[in-house]
């Protein structure tokens, strides 16, 4: 018998188990979309003239990137609905400002992280809240203005004279410099865990060390073993 | 019945039915029952005989090739010809509109009332900033001018009821040449002495069709030498390379220039005074041949190919870049160099007495060119040179001789190239700049006219002397001239539109799309790569660079701290 089901057998209060809770698909797509993200602002800051990667190459790059972007985006917008996962995004401000002060002090002092990491809520308040934005304007104004930008050759005519391709470039550029801070924070907070790289480990291999409850682990035993380490 | 025998008698009574069809088509009306003339008759009289109908009028015929008729069997072209006004003489004899059709088009009359622009423009009445203007010079301009009627010691006029000259245009033997119908003065007439008889007879047995020589026996020399005025036409066109010009390539499509300026009753699609620099029309119906001298006229106007992601984004250019944009990306490449700056102010110099040339260019053919010359001032010439880029709306506004110009701008325009971006009939295109400092009239502030040829004593070109010339000049024209020269900085703009290099030498993306943009001075236009956002770019990149500085010194803290929290549970 394992130290955590000889816990529960006594009856003791949550114990602390190894769980996978990222599985195959998140991983996926978070890696993916991670990879899609990088190229596409590498190529995307070449097309602005930022970066100096050969303007054609840049633009075929980018727009196959993209493409594929949102494929990986219709895909795991199905798997939100279906699996519920969606939920996982829906902001709880009422510990919002107690994760703010943590990053912005207690992190420095040494204080306890005052959320704690469930099998139901995987992020905290400030993480779904920056993912929320991530999910809901940066990402929309990014592959709305980038759709609409792609098929520029079905109104170009229309265009002529006009501003709306400056207006559709303002927006898609406005965006990305939006992304790529998200981006540089995002990546920076993957190293507030426990070790540098923690966050980073627990999402290449999707396990990670959460309490469960009873009722969690008696349904990961039931239903879904292998999630159980 | 079986469905196998369904199938055949479907099939046999279709054949039947069909086999009824034609033979009904073929011959009109069923056979007549045979029973007796009186039927037959009465027949006939309840079915009159139609009127042949009329040949409908205008009707395409598509392109013709080959020929049915060969001149050197024409009794009339035998000869003998004493000059190329007889030669005319017999060419209208069988081709009796010619004559007319010709006298009706600019090439004949030098004279076009824009539509567009309401100005009247064309050689008689425009000045530009080469030899400044045609009128008053006639006798040296009718070495192009086809005009035939004048003969030595008469006055040349456009008026005058005469002959076309039809073989400078249709002569196929290289055998035939113009020359000024008059003289000009001793430091002129030397030019064209000396050259070998024109075999007349032998010229007129073999006209054909107008061939590159035969156009650019003129059009090569605008503006008076070989590739001076345009830039994109000249003797190297003659015979081109691909990599020159993909349609008149000898070792291409072998393009003649009426391939493409299709031509209808003598009139020749394509002049500057009224280009289509937006032809959203394309190609026309199947097989039609448009008068037009566009590119869209043959390859459409979503030429690129597809399906590709950056076929389909080339495209879209189309409606804000002209073909010529991007398809000529230099010109004037073909080892012949253009002019691109002349001074009028320094014509005049003497050496010993008279007039005087220095040749300090070599072009790419290896021949060399004046950087001087006594009669015209001084020359900057050019070769590989990057077109201009202007917005282009197809029309030009000229500075014309009775109109008052503001000499204190730093460059007059001779011609105001028409459009800009707000305007969807505009596109951007190339153009060669030419920049020089002509007299004008400095108290009325108007252009002149200069009198350089001739062999009077007031013609620029034989006495040197500026100030009676432009008097003559003025005085035949009967313009006011306040007798005070100064000399003005102009530039003239002409569309680049021949040299089509091959595809894969066309521009790549990033010669516009980049901070270092050929069209950087174009203005109006959202161009990925080289339009910036101005503040919001400061906004982006200080946002960064704060978001980069917050990470280095959270981070920098907490590793001073050697404190990580407790990271989450």
């Amino acid at each position: 018998m394992t130290d955590a089901t000889e816990a529960e057998f006594r009856g003791e209060d949550e114990p602390k188990r190894t769980v996978m809770i990222y599985t195959a698909y998140e991983r996926f797509w978070h890696w993916s979309q991670a990879l899609l993200i990088f190229i596409l602002a590498l190529t995307g800051f070449s097309v602005h003239g930022l970066l100096p990667m050969d303007y054609r190459l840049a633009v075929l790059i980018h727009s196959y990137a993209a493409i594929a972007l949102i494929l990986l985006w219709v895909f795991t917008t199905f798997w939100h609905f279906t699996t519920n996962q969606w939920r996982q995004y829906l902001p709880k401000l009422s510990s919002l400002w107690e994760v703010i002060r943590f990053y912005a002090w207690g992190i420095l002092t040494g204080a306890p992280h005052p959320y704690t990491k469930s099998l139901k809520r995987k992020q905290n308040a400030l993480q779904s809240l920056a993912y929320l934005t991530f999910m809901v304007i940066i990402g929309p104004a990014l592959w709305a203005s980038g759709i609409v930008y792609i098929l520029f050759p079905l109104w170009a005519k229309l265009a002529a004279g006009t501003i709306a391709l400056p207006l559709l470039a303002f927006i898609h550029t406005a965006a990305a410099y939006m992304m790529v801070i998200f981006v540089l924070i995002h990546v920076y907070m993957t190293t507030t865990g426990k070790t540098a790289f923690h966050y980073i480990k627990t999402m290449i291999t999707g396990y990670d060390t959460i309490p469960l409850s009873k009722a969690q682990a008696a349904y990961l035993r039931e239903q879904e073993p292998n999630r159980l380490k | 019945m079986t469905p196998r025998a369904m199938v055949l008698t479907c099939v046999g009574l279709f054949f039947l039915l069909a086999g009824y069809g034609m033979a009904g088509d073929r011959f009109g009306t069923p056979e007549l029952p045979v029973s007796g003339a009186g039927e037959a008759k009465k027949y006939q009289e309840a079915h009159p005989p139609k009127p042949p109908e009329p040949p409908v009028t205008g009707q395409q015929s598509g392109p013709m090739f080959g020929k049915t008729a060969d001149h050197t069997k024409f009794e009339a072209l035998k000869g003998p010809f004493a000059n190329n006004f007889e030669v005319s003489a017999a060419c209208v004899g069988c081709h009796t509109e010619a004559e007319a059709q010709i006298k009706k088009t600019i090439h004949w009359t030098w004279d076009y009332i824009s539509p567009r622009t309401g100005q009247r423009v064309g050689k008689e009445n425009v000045i530009n900033n080469f030899c400044t203007n045609a009128k008053n010079n006639e006798g040296m301009c009718a070495s192009c001018h086809i005009g035939n009627g004048v003969r030595e010691g008469e006055e040349y006029t456009f008026q005058k009821e005469s002959s076309v000259d039809c073989l400078v245009c249709h002569d196929r033997t290289a055998g035939y040449y113009r020359t000024p119908p008059t003289k000009g003065n001793a430091v002129c007439a030397t030019m064209f002495e000396g050259l070998p008889p024109i075999d007349y007879p032998h010229v007129a047995q073999n006209v054909g069709l107008p061939g590159r020589e035969n156009c650019g026996s003129c059009h090569f020399f605008g503006g008076g030498g070989d590739g001076v005025k345009h830039g994109d036409l000249d003797t190297s066109l003659k015979n081109p390379p691909k990599e020159l010009d993909v349609h008149m390539a000898t070792d291409g499509a072998n393009f003649a220039c009426t391939r493409c300026h299709v031509t209808k009753h003598h009139a020749i699609a394509g002049s500057h005074y009224e280009m289509v620099a937006h032809d959203e029309h394309g190609v026309g119906g199947p097989g039609e041949l448009r008068q037009a001298a566009t590119c869209e006229s043959c390859h459409g106007t979503e030429p690129h190919p597809k399906p590709s992601l950056i076929g389909y984004q080339l495209d879209a250019h189309a409606a804000r870049i002209a073909c010529q944009t991007c398809h000529i990306p230099e010109f004037a490449r073909g080892g012949v160099a253009t002019m691109t700056d002349w001074d009028w102010e320094t014509a005049g110099k003497l050496l010993d007495g008279a007039g005087y040339y220095e040749e300090e260019y070599t072009q790419g053919n290896g021949e060399h060119r004046h950087t001087y010359w006594s009669i015209k001032g001084s020359f900057v010439w050019g070769e590989n040179l990057t077109p201009t880029y202007k917005w282009f709306n197809g029309d030009m506004r000229y500075t014309m001789p009775t109109e008052q110009i503001d000499d204190s701008q730093p460059v007059v325009p001779i011609n105001d190239v028409l459009g800009d971006a707000s305007d969807p009939g505009s596109r951007i295109w190339p153009f060669k700049e030419m920049h020089t400092r002509i007299p004008y009239d400095a108290g009325n502030k108007t252009l002149v006219y200069n009198h350089l040829w001739g062999d009077d004593d007031a013609a620029f070109w034989g006495n040197f002397d500026i100030a009676k010339s432009i008097e003559a000049g003025m005085e035949i024209e009967q313009r006011p001239f306040s007798g005070e020269i100064g000399f003005l900085p102009t530039v003239s703009n002409w569309p680049i539109t021949h040299m089509v290099a091959p595809k894969d030498a066309a521009l790549d993306c990033s010669a516009c799309h980049a901070r270092d943009s050929r069209l950087a001075k174009v203005a109006g236009v959202y161009m990925p790569g080289f339009s910036r956002f101005g503040w919001l770019e400061t906004l982006g990149l200080a946002g960064l660079g704060l978001t980069l500085l917050g990470v280095v010194l959270h981070g920098g803290l907490r590793i001073a701290l050697r404190s990580n929290g407790k990271g989450e549970e």
